[in-house]
């Protein structure tokens, strides 16, 4: 294996090779040319995306991703907007993604180079399921992840950042897991909650005032929305509930019984409820004080 | 420094082809039928781990019978042809027919190109959105490719097996009554006293057309005990083998001349020359009933 002659790609002798079962290393062997630019090496050139100017204002940037478990699963949350510059460049683009059959990944970042991200890591799955007849463990797929950001770290160092958060059911543990990522390709469980993007931090400080750790699964959607709404609220990138267009956040669960995503209709009642909660109270319910005043 | 001896293409090919028949022949057949709820493929095998039968893309599968380790090179090369080839366009960009094809030239080629051919024969099947867009081709050893109605079987005593379905199989059947059929017809191989057929023994899978997405499925454990019960196919085997009717048609499987797969016989040969030519043993289309 290894060493084959640039020729011999597309060849029989790279599909029949007894290699790996990863996808990424067969084409590597096989037709590196298809990978993410950045992920075999070749440097973005450097007019490509500094931060300030060049194309970066051209590029679609993807906002607020957020996710929160609760005993039988675990949600994930992402608002439909992708801006480049000051210009909003989508109002529907879709940023969760189904991995696989206990996982699914939202991105944030630069959206091209997350949806491909997201792509090869889905295929990644599929693959070494197909080969081995088994299923990566969480971990292991979390671990493929990591990888896959960390070669984009050539690009991620000019401005193409792209980050994402898996979220996943743990078949051998029957426990739903978070884990979130570096652009250095540092993996970190998390262990109730988490979001990425330019809205996470508004999203945290809501998500944490709602969250319970008794929630049930529909309570941890509605806080989710929540959460997004607030981050919508005071973060100019990421894009609020469109009840004109209706168009709703992408709301997807894992369970014991798999990826599921929620329909617009199931979406939007979750919307319409929280929205009619707010036109009394327009910065969401209130958390309990419940600590004595002295 | 010494001349080697001169053997005519002709030779080294027909020697070749022999042998690749020869071994294929000693193997028990599979086989593979287009149903309502989708495709069905059964095959003796008591191993759990080492499978015939296996995903290949959402709506593909692979199905093969021969020597082990070809054939699971062949499904993993045919599993990165696939995801290769849906990485670059996109998922419907995989066909059954493309895979079948580029199976064709890499055992044609591995055929002329190494000294001892692939002992292998393969089907790939997708499944379609009704019953009459199902694919099912079939490829042997020589990279000889046919496209098959309905159903096809692999392997050894081919043509026996292909009889029983060809008397009995009907388009659109019902899965219980596939399964019936596929027990039935793999219970007409062997010598003359096949061995019950059970649950243990078998391998099953379905392309189940239903399915969104991914649709291979593989019926094991209670899953398929569910079924052949259904079928009434007791688990137990009294099932394959009882209600034996003498004189069916397995009288006519010696000769199997207008059986489907006789078409891609044609080009490799009769597979059914070894083996004892016994006349119908009885039990070949018994579980009918």
């Amino acid at each position: 294996m290894g060493g084959f002659e640039p020729q011999a790609r597309w060849q029989a002798s790279a599909f029949l090779a007894a290699g790996s079962s990863s996808f990424t290393d067969f084409l590597t062997m096989a037709a590196p040319e298809l990978l993410p630019r950045a992920a075999h090496g070749d440097a973005v050139s450097p007019a490509a995306g500094t931060a300030s100017g060049g194309a970066a204002g051209e590029i679609s940037h993807g906002t607020t991703i957020v996710t929160a478990v609760c005993e039988t699963g675990v949600v994930m949350a992402g608002d439909r907007r992708a801006t480049a510059g000051n210009m909003i460049s989508s109002r529907d683009i879709e940023k969760v993604f189904r991995s696989d059959e206990f996982s699914c990944v939202g991105i944030s970042g630069v959206a091209g180079i997350g949806v491909d991200m997201v792509r090869l890591f889905s295929v990644e799955l599929e693959h070494y399921e197909k080969l081995e007849g088994r299923s990566l463990s969480l971990e292991g797929k979390a671990n493929r992840l990591a990888g896959l950001v960390r070669s984009n770290l050539g690009g991620a160092m000019q401005g193409l950042v792209a980050v994402p958060l898996l979220a996943g059911y743990d078949e051998e543990t029957s426990q739903p897991r978070i884990f979130s990522f570096d652009v250095a390709g540092g993996k970190y469980e998390e262990r109730r909650f988490a979001m990425i993007g330019s809205g996470s931090v508004f999203a945290r400080g809501s998500l944490k005032k709602l969250y319970r750790d008794d929630m049930s699964l529909s309570d941890v959607v509605l806080a989710l929305i929540e959460a997004l709404y607030d981050a919508a609220d005071d973060d100019s990138a990421t894009g609020g509930p469109d009840m004109a267009r209706r168009i709703y956040p992408i709301v997807a669960t894992v369970t014991a019984d798999g990826f599921a995503r929620l329909s617009d209709d199931e979406v939007g009642r979750y919307v319409n409820a929280m929205i009619a909660e707010r036109m009394q109270r327009p910065d969401g319910p209130a958390a309990p004080l419940e600590a004595a005043a002295p | 420094m010494s001349m080697p001896f001169y053997v005519s293409p002709e030779q080294v090919m027909k020697d070749k082809a022999d042998y690749a028949r020869k071994r294929i022949s000693q193997i028990r057949s599979g086989v593979v039928i287009a149903c309502d709820a989708g495709i069905l493929f059964v095959a003796p095998n008591p191993s759990r781990a080492l499978r015939k039968f296996s995903e290949m893309y959402d709506r593909i599968a692979f199905a093969a019978v021969g020597r082990y380790n070809e054939f699971e090179t062949l499904r993993k090369a045919g599993v990165r042809y696939a995801d290769m080839t849906g990485f670059q366009y996109d998922r419907r960009d995989v066909t059954a027919r493309g895979l079948a094809d580029w199976y064709a030239q890499l055992l044609g080629s591995l055929f002329t190109d190494s000294s001892k051919p692939y002992e292998v024969e393969i089907v790939v099947a997708e499944v379609g959105k009704t019953a009459d867009t199902d694919q099912i081709y079939r490829i042997i050893f020589d990279g000889s490719v046919a496209e098959e109605h309905g159903f096809v079987v692999m392997g050894g005593q081919a043509d026996r097996v292909a009889a029983v379905l060809k008397e009995r199989y009907a388009p659109g059947m019902a899965l219980t009554e596939a399964m019936r059929l596929a027990i039935a017809a793999l219970a007409s191989q062997g010598d003359g006293n096949a061995e019950p057929i059970t649950g243990s023994q078998l391998e099953a899978a379905l392309l189940e057309r239903s399915r969104p997405h991914r649709a291979f499925r593989r019926l094991t454990g209670t899953r398929l005990d569910a079924l052949l019960a259904e079928s009434d196919v007791a688990g137990t085997g009294n099932g394959a083998a009882g209600g034996a009717e003498p004189g069916g048609p397995e009288a006519g499987s010696a000769e199997t001349g207008g059986s489907p797969n006789a078409a891609s016989n044609g080009a490799s040969g009769d597979a059914g020359d070894v083996g004892p030519d016994e006349p119908g043993n009885g039990d070949g289309d018994g579980a009918g009933g």
